[in-house]
Order: structure tokens, then C-alpha cells, then sequence
């Protein structure tokens, strides 16, 4: 071994120590950094979490079935949500019977028939750029076009076109995103057998995709029941001491459309009036309202995450 | 195609084609007409913004609007200066940011660079349910929880003030940024990685000597977008912030934001075709440029991003 | 075949090796590195010499369930570097790696290679100055770079960027380099530079090189090992492996009527 070998091996060595006092230095920083960085990610569950008990301890005296019963009333312990409740579930039968439809055409057509070029492009850029609106800009839309424009008034399908197509792209990309999940192949072997276009996107395109659009639908609708700050705009009441006409009669043709043109409110409004008013019994009504929204709009988004999981983990192709 | 008149000579077979020709043609269009919503929406928002603003600058020239420094559309002496407005967005949408964008990177990171597979199978969807719960119920929780919070901290805060509701927005949108950030930085090829690794680097000096510098434009891009969506929040700051609009740049006050002023506006009985009907379209025209160039900058960072990996 | 008076510098014994889904990339090779010398691994593709040479910067430790057994032993300090209270940090501070294909960091060139400095905490400007300028200097792509030290490495040509990386590599000071394939993705000019480059890098270090291409090893390395699923099949001297070969199998590979 040459001289020379010799004493870089002993600087090799030297080193060593110097190198492991400096690693143990580096590693605190990762240590200490796993610990800020699932804090950073806690804060978003331990808000959520706080939101909830919050909600249900300041408004469990209203939880009774009285509460669900009762119109808006005057007096807060007496005061129920009956007219939002129903006001809400009008509004998202609306809202459904519009974007699902449009929702899976536009995404179908984009996917499976648009060519590439100037016209899909144009199409998709506006399916993103809405995505990027904020809510209050459709209640102004809404207000100018449907209320105004087209006179529907303050009712139950202005509100319902509103949120349908404010939730339009959510369906668009998540019925796309499914679409594109379906390799060619199988559009191959439903084209050898001589179907037409039509026949492979109904019978196969639409079918296997129907669990992912089915996600994107929940969450979108999820998302409806809570947007608040469009139907606001378009003048939704807030104080409705009545139910709108019922959709089905006792006669013949036992269907009847009245309640589309009535006016309405919906649960996110009721809470927002509530919490507006500076008597604190009503504040309760408003935490129990609040308590409700977030089970149900959970259920609906846990739902759609879960069944995405199961998608994914089923899909085999 | 064949015109009908000529029909005579054509075989039962070759009419059966042309008829399933012709229905696959309306299928189609009927698609593409769904398609076409998403364009004829654009334009009716764009449209009616701008109509309606027309007809108010017919009564209000530009140069108060842009100017003036009240917003009294309501009052006698009525003024149209959008200052105020735009200061009370600006200013909760600065607070969220605070709050949002150090706390957003850093659970991206973490996400990314340091959470197991396992881990993050779990505190993605998690997150994802922050972002389903509705803002109206953050707006509550800013109003009722963390603003007696924070005047245990600052006595002399108000009920309304603009720092409770900025915080809870800022709470809100971490998801945002923490997802589209994650995005990015997995995007980052492992190659590069495997470089820094291979020169002893630990897991935090790879996650912010290399992947975060690789990922910059798309994380960029996340906060762009959550910019945006904190402009046009609406619920929160219209339930928290208070509604008078006021020209000021202090959290602890109270203040309106554009959303608000709408907000405010829809909830009262303002005539149809009056200027302070008109004003929120004026209003809502300056929230939609203002998202818009958020968003257009947002998509180029992104592109930019996709364009190197 | 072994030299008796050239020192080891590390040795892999009886290293097994599996990946995360159960498979075994590695059986019991027993393999020395000796110091200032080049050694070539050859083999048909997945035989496990990539695989192999990633053990030895302990890369494989980056994905979760991957499994070392046996030992592989560093001179002078006689550690098992894949110990498992040995830190693949520090184990990684002392043997570096260039990548099949080039890696720089979206970085200036002058970042780039002062990286390792960087990782190791060296603050002193003077200290790294120095230090990039020689390992450009000792990567042969000082000429090319000195005006432009701040340009983004993303600039400069593949064969640049892997003299770049090559740099970088160097700048610690590393005991062995490691090669995996350094000139797949690279023209024949730019190959025939790093070639040169390795034969010049021998004088100060130890080198392992993968390489998929026989002339290559034939060309820069003074011992060959030719692997095949997982084992190693024969080691020697390179001359003596490409001219008469003791085991047939080596001799159908480098012959090509096999692989």
C-alpha cells in the first residue's frame, strides 16, 4: 500500500465520525418536519371535527321531530325547518333532472364523438373555466337570465336550473374521467360485432362508466344541497310558512307542476337566516340546522369516496 | 345523401341503413348541443354582467366607480366607489392566504415526500371531505366559535371583524392548495429523487432542495386557484365579516367584500332595473374579472408545469 | 487474477436480495471491488446487476418492503454497510452514483454540482467555489461551462448533462462511484468522453459500472463479472473473461449466442 493510500484512509476514517454527528444533525430536521407536517394535515380534520360537536352541543335542544314538523316561526323554540326541508329536496329533483342529463350527454359527446380541434377545445376550456366561477356569479346569472330574462320568477326551478348548472362541470369531468377509464379494446370488439356508435356507447361506454358518473353525481348533488350564496341571489324567501303545491294529486293525471313556480326555501338559506338574527335562540336553530347539513352532505361525499375506492379497486382491466 | 324524391329505386336494405344513419346523426347532435351548454353558459354570465353593468354605468361614470372611495348605493347621498369592496376581499382573501399557503405547502410535502402509502390512503378522502361541507356552516363557526376565540386573544376585537372569517376560509382552502400541490410534487420523476438521494441527501433536504424547486409552477398554480377561490367566497365572509362596506385593510375591523355587498343586496327588495339592483351586477363583473385572471394565470402555471415533466 | 498487492476496497458476501413482491433479484453473490479499479457487470437484461449495484448505495432502501440478506463489506473501516443501524445516508455520502439516464436537478449548473456541499452543510462560498470548479474540471466539462455556471442544467446537451452529473457525483469526494449504465441514453461521442472520462476517475476512485454494451466493459474496465438471474456467474480479470472464459455460460453471452 502506497504512502498515500495510507493517510487518505486515515482521513476516510476521520471523516466518518465527522459525517455520522452531521447526518444525526439532518435526520432531527425530518423528524421534526413528519411531526409539523401531520399537524398541518390535522388541522383540517380537528376544524371539522370541532365544527361538528360544536353544532350538535349548541343545537341539540331542537333535535325533536317538532323541529322538522314546524314552519319558521317567530317565536325559536318553536321554529322548524318543515318548509326548507321540502323547499330543499324540491330543488335538488330539479337540479338532477338537469345536470345528470346534460352532465353525461356533454361528457359522452366530448369523449366519444367530439374530433379534436378548435370546437372541443373551446368546449373545454369553458367546462373548466365554470368550474372556476364563484357560486354568487351564477346566483347573478340566475337573477338576470331565469328571473328576469326569461320571467320563471323567484321559484323552485329557477333555483334548481341554477345549482343544475352550477354542478354541470362536476358531472362533465367526472363522466369523462370514467369514460376514459374504459380501454379502446372493448369498444373494438362491440364495433367487430356491427354496432353502430350509438349501440357501443349505450351498451358498453355508459354501462361501465355508470359507477364513476354515479360519484361525480353524488358529490355534485352534495354539493347543491349546501351551496347557499346563488339561491340567496336569485331571492329565495326566507321566512315561508307554507308548502309548495304537491307534485303528486289524489285525481287524475295524479302529477301536477305547480310547485316548480312556487316559491321556496332550502336548509343552508334557513340556517344562514337564523344565524343572521341577533337573539341567540335563534342561533340555536341555526347550529341544529348546520348539525343537519353537514351529516347529510357527508354521507353523501363519504358515500362517493368509498365508491370510488371500491371502483378502483375492483376495475380490472 | 340521397334526396327523398329519388327514394324509388333504393333496396329495403340500403333505407334501413340510411334510417339508422340519420338517428345516429341526432344522437350526436343532441350531444353536442349538451356540450355546447357549458359555452352558451359562459356566455350568458358574461352576458348578463355585462348588460346590466352597462345600464349602471349609464349612471355611474367609471372613474367613481374605480375611485371614489365610499359605497353607499343604498343611501340618499348615494356613492359608487368599488375601493371598499375590493379592500374587504382583498383583505380576507390575504388572511386566508396566511393561513392557507404555509400550512397547504407544508401538508403537500408531507403528503408527497414523507407520508407511507397506507397514511395517505387515509387522509386524502379525509381531506376531500373538508371540501364537501358547506361554506354557510363555516360561516357559523366563524362567527360563533372562532371569533369568541380570538376576542379572548384581542378584547377589543368586534363581532364582525375580518380576521375570524379570513381564518376559517384560509382552514377551508388548505385542501385545495394540499391536493393540487400533491399533484405536482408526484409528478416530479423519481429519477430525480433518486439523484439527490444518491448524494446522501435526507428526506427533508430532497423534499425542499429538489422536488419542491422541480414542482415550483405547479405549486404555484395551487395557490393561484386558491387565491381565487377565496375571492369569491361568499357565505363565510357575508355571515362573519360583517355587511358595512368600509375602506380598510385591517383585519380587526369590520368590513363587506364584494360577495357580501351582493349577498346584502339579494336579501333586501331592491326594485328590478333600479341602480342599486344594477350594482351588484357591477359588482359581480369586477368578482368575475378578478377570479378569471386567477384562474387563466393558474391554468398557465399548470401548463407550464405539465409542459416540463 | 486478483492482484495480491492491490487493497479491496468493499466486498459483497453471500448478498441476497428481494424486492417488495417476494422476488429474488439476487442469489448469494460474493463479489470484490477493488480500490482504484474499474468494475464492469455485465448481463442480458433483468439478470440482476442493476439490482446489484443499487445495493451497494443501499438505493433500494427508498421503497418500502425491499430486503438485503448478507453482507457487504467497506475498507477501510471494515463496515457491513447494509447493517441495518447503518445509516444508507452515510453510506450514501461515500459511495455516489450516476444514473442510466441523466438526472440534473432543475437547477443551475453550479447548483447542481454544488449540491453534495450542500446536503453535507458547506456554507463557506470560497470552500464550494473551489470545490464545483474541480469537479467540473475533473468531469471534462469545465471548458464548456465556466461562462455560463448559472445557466439552468436543463440547457446543456445529454452528454453534457451526464459529465454535469458525473460532477456532481464527484464533488463530495467519494470513496466508489457507481455507474448504472451511464451512456445508454447517450450518442457514440459523448459515450466515448464519459469512457475516458472513467479510465481518468480511476486515479482517485473506486468504480462499479453497469453496463448492457460488452465493449464497453471490454474497453474501460480492468475486471469484469457477468451475471445472470440473479447469480454471478463468473468473475475475473476483463482479459481473461472476454479471451478464455472458464464457464461456458459466460462464453455463449459474450460471444452472442445468447442474450
Amino acid at each position: 500500500m502506497t504512502e498515500l493510500a495510507k493517510k487518505s484512509q486515515a482521513s476516510v476514517l476521520e471523516n466518518l465520525d465527522s459525517v455520522r454527528a452531521m447526518i444525526k444533525r439532518h435526520k432531527r430536521n425530518d423528524i421534526l418536519f413528519s411531526i409539523i407536517g401531520l399537524i398541518a394535515l390535522m388541522i383540517g380534520l380537528l376544524t371539522l371535527c370541532t365544527l361538528f360537536i360544536d353544532l350538535v352541543m349548541d343545537g341539540y335542544p331542537r333535535f325533536n321531530i317538532d323541529f322538522l314538523s314546524n314552519f319558521p316561526s317567530r317565536r325559536a323554540a318553536k321554529a322548524g325547518l318543515l318548509s326548507a326541508w321540502v323547499g330543499s329536496l324540491l330543488v335538488m329533483t330539479v337540479t338532477f333532472l338537469t345536470a345528470v342529463p346534460m352532465g353525461v350527454a356533454a361528457g359522452l359527446y366530448l369523449e366519444e364523438y367530439a374530433k379534436k380541434g378548435w370546437f372541443s377545445d373551446l368546449i373545454e376550456i369553458n367546462v373548466s373555466n365554470l368550474a372556476g366561477v364563484p357560486s354568487i356569479v351564477y346566483g347573478l346569472l340566475a337573477l338576470g337570465l331565469f328571473v328576469y330574462g326569461l320571467g320563471l320568477g323567484q321559484s323552485i326551478l329557477t333555483a334548481g336550473l341554477t345549482l343544475g348548472l352550477l354542478i354541470l362541470p362536476i358531472v362533465i369531468v367526472s363522466t369523462r374521467e370514467s369514460i376514459r377509464a374504459i380501454p379502446i379494446a372493448i369498444r373494438e370488439a362491440a364495433y367487430a360485432v356491427g354496432a353502430t356508435k350509438w349501440q357501443v356507447v349505450k351498451d358498453h361506454v355508459l354501462k361501465y362508466s355508470q359507477g364513476g358518473i354515479l360519484t361525480g353525481v353524488i358529490i355534485g348533488m352534495a354539493r347543491a344541497l349546501g351551496e347557499t350564496a346563488p339561491v340567496i341571489t336569485i331571492g329565495a324567501l326566507t321566512f315561508i310558512a307554507f308548502l309548495p303545491p304537491s307534485p303528486l294529486t289524489e285525481a287524475a293525471p295524479f302529477i301536477n307542476f305547480d310547485w316548480l313556480t312556487s316559491g321556496f326555501t332550502v336548509l343552508p338559506i334557513q340556517m344562514f337566516n337564523w344565524l343572521s338574527r341577533p337573539d341567540h335562540a335563534f342561533h340555536i336553530n341555526a347550529a341544529a340546522t348546520g348539525a343537519i347539513i353537514i351529516v347529510v352532505t357527508l354521507l353523501m361525499n363519504g358515500t362517493a369516496i368509498y365508491l370510488r375506492y371500491q371502483i378502483r379497486k375492483n376495475i380490472k382491466w | 345523401m340521397t334526396p327523398a324524391n329519388q327514394n324509388t329505386i333504393i333496396s329495403p336494405r340500403l333505407a334501413k341503413n340510411i334510417k339508422r344513419n340519420v338517428r345516429e346523426r341526432i344522437i350526436e347532435f343532441i350531444l353536442m348541443l349538451a356540450a355546447l351548454s357549458a359555452v352558451l353558459t359562459t356566455f350568458a354570465i358574461v352576458g348578463v354582467l355585462i348588460v346590466e353593468s352597462l345600464s349602471f354605468f349609464e349612471h355611474v361614470s367609471l372613474v367613481d366607480f374605480l375611485t371614489d372611495t365610499q359605497w353607499t348605493p343604498l343611501f340618499e347621498d348615494a356613492h359608487f366607489g368599488i375601493m371598499p369592496l375590493v379592500a374587504g376581499t382583498l383583505t380576507t382573501s390575504a388572511i386566508a392566504l396566511c393561513v392557507a399557503i404555509p400550512v397547504g405547502t407544508i401538508g403537500a410535502i408531507y403528503l408527497s415526500e414523507f407520508a407511507s402509502h397506507k397514511a395517505r390512503e387515509i387522509i386524502k378522502p379525509v381531506l376531500e371531505l373538508l371540501v364537501g361541507v358547506p361554506t354557510v356552516v363555516f360561516g357559523y363557526f366563524a362567527l360563533l366559535f372562532v371569533t369568541p376565540l380570538l376576542q379572548k386573544i384581542f378584547p377589543e376585537l368586534p363581532g364582525f371583524n375580518m380576521l375570524g372569517p379570513g381564518i376559517v376560509m384560509g382552514i377551508m382552502i388548505i385542501p385545495y392548495i394540499s391536493s393540487v400541490a400533491e399533484d405536482a410534487m408526484r409528478a416530479v420523476p423519481m429519477s430525480m429523487r433518486e439523484g439527490s438521494y444518491a448524494m446522501g441527501a435526507t428526506r427533508f433536504q430532497t423534499a425542499v432542495k429538489v422536488v419542491t424547486p422541480a414542482a415550483i409552477s405547479g405549486i404555484i398554480a395551487a395557490y393561484i386557484l386558491a387565491i381565487s377561490r377565496a375571492v369569491g367566497e361568499t357565505m363565510v365572509v357575508a355571515v362573519a365579516a360583517g355587511q358595512q362596506p368600509n375602506l380598510t385593510f385591517n383585519p380587526m375591523e369590520s368590513a363587506a367584500t364584494i360577495t357580501a355587498y351582493i349577498v346584502q343586496v339579494a336579501l333586501g327588495d331592491l326594485p328590478h332595473g333600479s341602480v342599486g339592483y344594477q350594482s351588484i351586477f357591477a359588482a359581480g363583473l369586477v368578482l368575475m374579472i378578478m377570479t378569471l385572471t386567477f384562474n387563466i394565470l393558474g391554468h398557465i402555471a399548470r401548463k407550464k408545469f405539465r409542459e416540463n415533466y | 487474477m486478483a492482484n495480491v498487492t492491490t487493497p479491496i476496497k468493499a466486498e459483497s458476501r453471500d448478498l441476497n436480495f428481494f424486492y417488495s413482491n417476494g422476488m429474488q433479484a439476487l442469489k448469494s453473490v460474493n463479489m470484490p471491488l477493488y480500490e482504484n479499479k474499474i468494475t464492469a457487470l455485465i448481463g442480458p437484461s433483468g439478470c440482476g446487476k442493476s439490482t446489484f449495484l443499487r445495493c451497494f448505495n443501499r438505493m433500494h432502501d427508498l421503497y418500502p418492503g425491499n430486503k438485503y440478506q448478507g453482507q457487504i463489506i467497506m475498507q477501510p473501516d471494515n463496515t457491513n454497510i447494509l447493517e441495518p443501524g447503518v445509516d444508507p445516508i452515510e453510506v450514501r455520502m461515500r459511495i455516489s452514483m450516476v444514473f442510466q439516464k441523466p438526472n440534473p436537478f432543475p437547477k443551475s449548473i453550479y447548483e447542481n454540482v454544488a449540491y453534495g456541499l450542500r446536503v453535507r452543510g458547506e456554507k463557506n462560498k470560497r470552500i464550494v467555489d473551489d470545490k464545483v470548479e474541480e469537479a467540473l474540471k475533473g468531469a471534462a466539462i469545465w471548458n464548456e461551462t465556466k461562462d455560463r455556471l448559472h445557466d439552468l442544467a436543463f440547457n446543456l446537451s445529454g452528454g453534457q448533462q451526464q459529465r454535469l452529473c458525473i460532477a456532481r457525483a464527484l464533488a463530495t469526494d467519494p470513496e466508489i462511484m457507481l455507474f448504472d449504465e451511464p451512456t445508454s441514453a447517450l450518442d457514440p461521442i459523448a459515450t466515448a468522453n464519459i469512457e475516458e472520462l472513467m479510465s481518468e476517475l480511476r486515479n482517485k476512485l473506486t468504480i462499479l459500472v453497469v453496463t448492457h454494451n460488452m465493449q464497453q466493459a471490454a474497453r474501460v474496465s480492468d475486471y469484469t463479472a457477468y451475471m445472470y438471474l440473479g447469480e454471478l456467474i463468473e468473475y475475473g480479470d476483463t482479459d481473461m473473461i472476454f479471451t478464455r472464459p472458464t464457464r461456458k455460460e459466460t462464453e455463449d453471452y459474450i460471444t452472442g449466442k445468447f442474450g
